[in-house]
């Protein structure tokens, strides 16, 4: 019960949501549409699942006065507060969308700006012209930024520019076409193990 | 200067962010567990609105279910009240005797999701880029020329990935072409996301020096 159960559930959702894909037959279309809704159903405990686990974890921290717990009330009191107020009122009611634009869209908008400085302070490190392919690396790396910002045409003619389409609709597209099978071919061969019972991660340990 | 609470909310969370730019400080730890917070919240209200009231509450409600018209109302209400019962057992993984029950439902999460990958990677991560790379080539113009390039590209990138033969003579000839090609992929897409994230970056910079400062016009 404890292995064999998930592992007969896994297969036999597998195998069924597979065949239906070659059998066009309404019932098996029907499947596909019910089990689409029930992982949306599912999807939506698992997320209230992470969520408690969040609020539980911050809750310890406040509750034993653990480090920095000051701000595990601020954490809780940001989701208890979007979640009322996106609870109370009509779909879209103006200050959930207040809340989203003064307080989520700026602080995750700044986080991924944020990266710009991480992200050139690594290639500074990382990004030493020691080697052939690291060279091609760097070289195709400056082509396009330069290529991206009106300085680059500037200072070469239009050269960057036109360079940085090249690099990016012709090995940019090359290279990552090669990937994308790649990643289908694993993607498909991890399904299978899924589906076969040899890739049984998700059950975790006894 | 602006005089928009809003503006001037966003602008002290936006260098409390920044402020991290200096070291890990009280500021940037308050608007890090802030948005923990807020966006939890705000995907938990999606989640209910979007996903729970149309695909479950709504039918529920109604006493019928649209996907399944075929069969019987109350048979169609069943299938609908089952992935509820299924979710309920997720929370199960809060006790240590009943900790295994939570698996039923991440099975038929990973079963479903696997059998629905399939087909549809196979599809769309091979056959269909297959499609698109194996185009008449006549050299006629500068975009065949291109689909020519692109068509070795991804020949050689996939023999660079056949780790199952030794890269030795033509072959690793070949996975070496592959591996530069590979690598100005990889140059490009960093150049293309520092310059995205820059033009982030400067997207704040004008909230803040225009939208809350006044400073630029």
């Amino acid at each position: 019960m404890k292995r064999q159960l998930p592992i007969a559930i896994t297969f036999i959702c597998a195998f069924i949501l597979t065949v239906q894909y070659f059998v066009p037959h309404r019932s098996f279309e029907m499947m596909y549409e019910v089990s689409n809704v029930w992982l949306q159903i599912i999807g939506f405990f698992a997320t209230l699942l992470g969520i408690l686990s969040l609020v539980l974890n911050h809750w310890e921290k406040v509750k034993y006065k653990q480090e920095n717990w000051i701000y595990s009330i601020v954490a809780l009191a940001g989701l208890a507060g979007m979640t009322l107020v996106g609870l109370i009122g009509s779909q879209d009611n103006p200050v959930f969308e207040w809340l989203y634009n003064f307080i989520l869209s700026p602080i995750q908008a700044t986080m991924f700006s944020l990266l710009a400085f991480f992200i050139a302070s690594a290639a500074y490190r990382a990004f030493r012209a020691r080697t052939t392919i690291a060279t091609i690396l760097l070289l195709a790396a400056i082509v396009v930024m330069l290529g991206r910002v009106p300085i680059g045409a500037y200072i070469s003619g239009g050269l960057f520019p036109w360079l940085a389409d090249i690099l990016l609709n012709y090995p940019n597209v090359a290279a990552k076409r090669a990937i994308i099978m790649g990643v289908g071919l694993g993607a498909a061969a991890t399904s299978l193990k899924v589906m076969l019972g040899i890739e049984r991660s998700y059950m975790g340990s006894d | 200067m602006s005089f928009d609470p809003g503006v001037w909310l966003a602008a002290i969370l936006t260098l409390c962010i920044f402020s991290f730019l200096y070291k890990d400080n009280p500021f940037y730890k308050f608007a890090e567990h802030l948005s923990v917070g807020v966006s939890a919240g705000y995907y938990l209200v999606v989640l209910i609105r979007q996903t729970l009231i149309p695909a479950f509450v709504n039918p529920l409600m109604a006493g019928y279910w649209h996907v399944v018209p075929e069969l019987p109302r109350s048979f169609g209400i069943f299938l609908l009240i089952f992935p509820v019962f299924m979710g309920i057992l997720l929370f199960a993984r809060f006790s240590r005797k009943w900790a295994y029950v939570a698996r039923y439902p991440i099975a038929m999460i990973w079963g479903i999701g696997s059998g629905v990958v399939i087909p549809l990677v196979l599809q769309n991560h091979v056959i269909r880029q297959l499609q698109a790379t194996m185009v008449p080539i006549t050299v006629q113009s500068w975009a065949d020329i291109g689909n020519l390039f692109i068509a070795v590209g991804v020949l050689t990138g996939l023999v660079y990935f056949f780790f199952s033969k030794e890269h030795k003579g033509l072959f690793g000839g070949t996975a070496k072409v592959g591996i530069w090609i590979l690598m100005i992929g990889f140059g490009s897409t960093f150049g293309f996301t520092v310059m995205a994230r820059v033009s982030l970056l400067i997207g704040r910079i004008i909230f803040l020096m225009k939208d809350w400062l006044g400073i630029i016009g």
